[in-house]
């Protein structure tokens, strides 16, 4: 099934009806084993001990938090170039789960930096770039709200989503290009990752089971909203039959 | 080209003319960086060390609260119509509009800095610098404004929302201007580099802010 067959929401929604629960059971079952292994199998370190396991929760949820803002980004090009007429549901549906996602990073960053670092935050070049990521998906969801008509609100959000996208290579080269506090690149990198596989592996299953959850919290979201139009017009239709009466 | 010079034109003798819209940005930067020592202390060697910053959020903002009339009042009182229906591309006549109300808000503010570092206790060498940087990097602000201002038309009163949406955007222009004006007050670090990235933004800005804002004008109106 191509991108296209999916433009007519009715078509979606029979689409969303079975993949939203298989993508979640899914997600949950990837999860369970990933937590199991996170917290009991996978060693300590030997140097952070047991806190290192944060970062089976931190690592997953920053890349999710940026990969969110890429599928707005994709969303943001359907709705001013192609005109797909799902483009904006997908965009607006996507904002909160990658702000959650985002904030979940920074937190669970500061209670990892306040052990290992000595604080909760530094204005480390990584940090910065990414309170600035939810700065603008808190900025993009109050332009939603802010504008009545859903189309007229997708095609600004849209603007503001592309030229926002700047930022997510900033991010994902900051520890490059600025040498300071957070640690470099360890597991998409040229040469292969400098992770023990010990470590690895569950990290790769919880970004496996991370990202499920996400395809299914997306798609619940992007149903809820097109039924939530559904509503809208309904209203409205009836509201103009009642003036008309 | 005679069509967007003509517009200039207009836009500035409207910001001259009504208002004093320069004026009223020259005097908020005044208002910031005098209420910095009341708020810091007026130590007057802190001062010199943190005045670039000092100066540099002061322009920011200036610039920030100037933005959202850009287009709103074209759109008052049906200038914007007018502009979209003529045979002009509408980046052009945003990046028209950009320039103008650069040359209107933007300008004055390059121009009080040296005066407002006075006040700071800036050295001739550092004064020279914040000016210099200001004057690449105002124009960046304005363009990235540019998007904004553009949106607010979209925005039934979006000014605060829009300045909140821009502000994260402008961060890059802030990092970069008082990075390049910092390493020449406390010498050591090359001013070079951050001065070459903030007229790489800015001319970036030139080129995507009339782009985005022709793409909002046109979302907001149809």
């Amino acid at each position: 099934m191509a991108l296209i067959d999916l433009a007519n929401p009715t078509r979606f929604l029979s689409f969303a009806r079975p993949a939203i629960p298989i993508a979640g059971v899914i997600a949950a079952g990837l999860l369970a084993v990933g937590i199991y292994l996170a917290f009991f199998v996978a060693p300590e370190d030997y140097q952070q001990g047991a806190t290192v396991r944060i970062l089976y929760i931190h690592v997953p949820s920053a890349w999710l938090g940026m990969a969110c803002y890429v599928v707005m980004t994709l969303s943001a090009l359907g709705t001013l170039v192609w005109k797909h007429p799902l483009a904006d549901v997908s965009q607006k549906a996507a904002a909160p789960i990658g702000a959650a996602f985002t904030l979940l990073c920074l937190v669970t960053g500061a209670l990892w930096g306040r052990p290992m670092w000595g604080t909760y935050w530094v204005w480390d070049a990584r940090l910065t770039s990414t309170l600035v990521l939810l700065l603008i998906y808190l900025g993009l969801i109050a332009l939603w709200r802010t504008v009545e008509d859903p189309g007229r609100a997708g095609r600004a959000a849209a603007v503001l989503t592309l030229v926002g996208a700047v930022n997510i290579p900033i991010i994902k080269f900051s520890v490059d290009w600025w040498n300071t506090l957070h640690q470099p690149t360890s597991v998409i990198r040229l040469g292969g990752p400098t992770i023990h596989s010990s470590i690895l592996t569950p990290l790769l299953i919880m970004a496996v089971g991370a990202t499920l959850m996400f395809v299914a919290l997306h798609l619940a979201a992007m149903r809820n909203e097109i039924l939530r139009r559904r509503v809208r017009t309904l209203r409205i239709l009836a509201a103009q039959r009642g003036a008309t009466a | 080209m005679t069509a967007l010079i003509a517009l200039v034109v207009r836009d500035l003798r409207l910001a001259v003319r009504v208002g004093g819209g320069a004026f009223v940005g020259v005097l908020f930067f005044l208002a910031v960086v005098v209420v910095m020592p009341f708020a810091i202390g007026p130590d007057l060697n802190l001062l010199r060390r943190i005045g670039p910053a000092i100066l540099w959020v002061g322009a920011l903002l200036a610039s920030l609260l100037a933005l959202d009339r850009l287009f709103a009042q074209d759109q008052e009182d049906g200038t914007l119509d007018l502009l979209l229906t003529a045979r002009t591309p509408l980046e052009l006549v945003a990046a028209a509009k950009g320039l103008a109300h650069w040359i209107a808000t933007g300008l004055p503010l390059v121009l009080a800095a040296p005066v407002l570092s006075l006040l700071l206790n800036l050295e001739p060498l550092a004064i020279g610098a914040v000016v210099l940087t200001l004057l690449v990097g105002t124009p960046a602000l304005t363009f990235i404004g540019l998007v904004g201002a553009a949106l607010a038309v979209t925005l039934r009163r979006g000014g605060l929302l829009v300045a909140v949406l821009i502000l994260p955007l402008s961060i890059p222009i802030l990092i970069f201007g008082i990075s390049a004006s910092n390493a020449a007050v406390t010498g050591g670090l090359p001013f070079g580099a951050p001065f070459t990235i903030l007229c790489a933004l800015s001319l970036g800005s030139l080129v995507l802010g009339p782009i985005a804002a022709g793409a909002a004008i046109r979302a907001g109106l149809d």
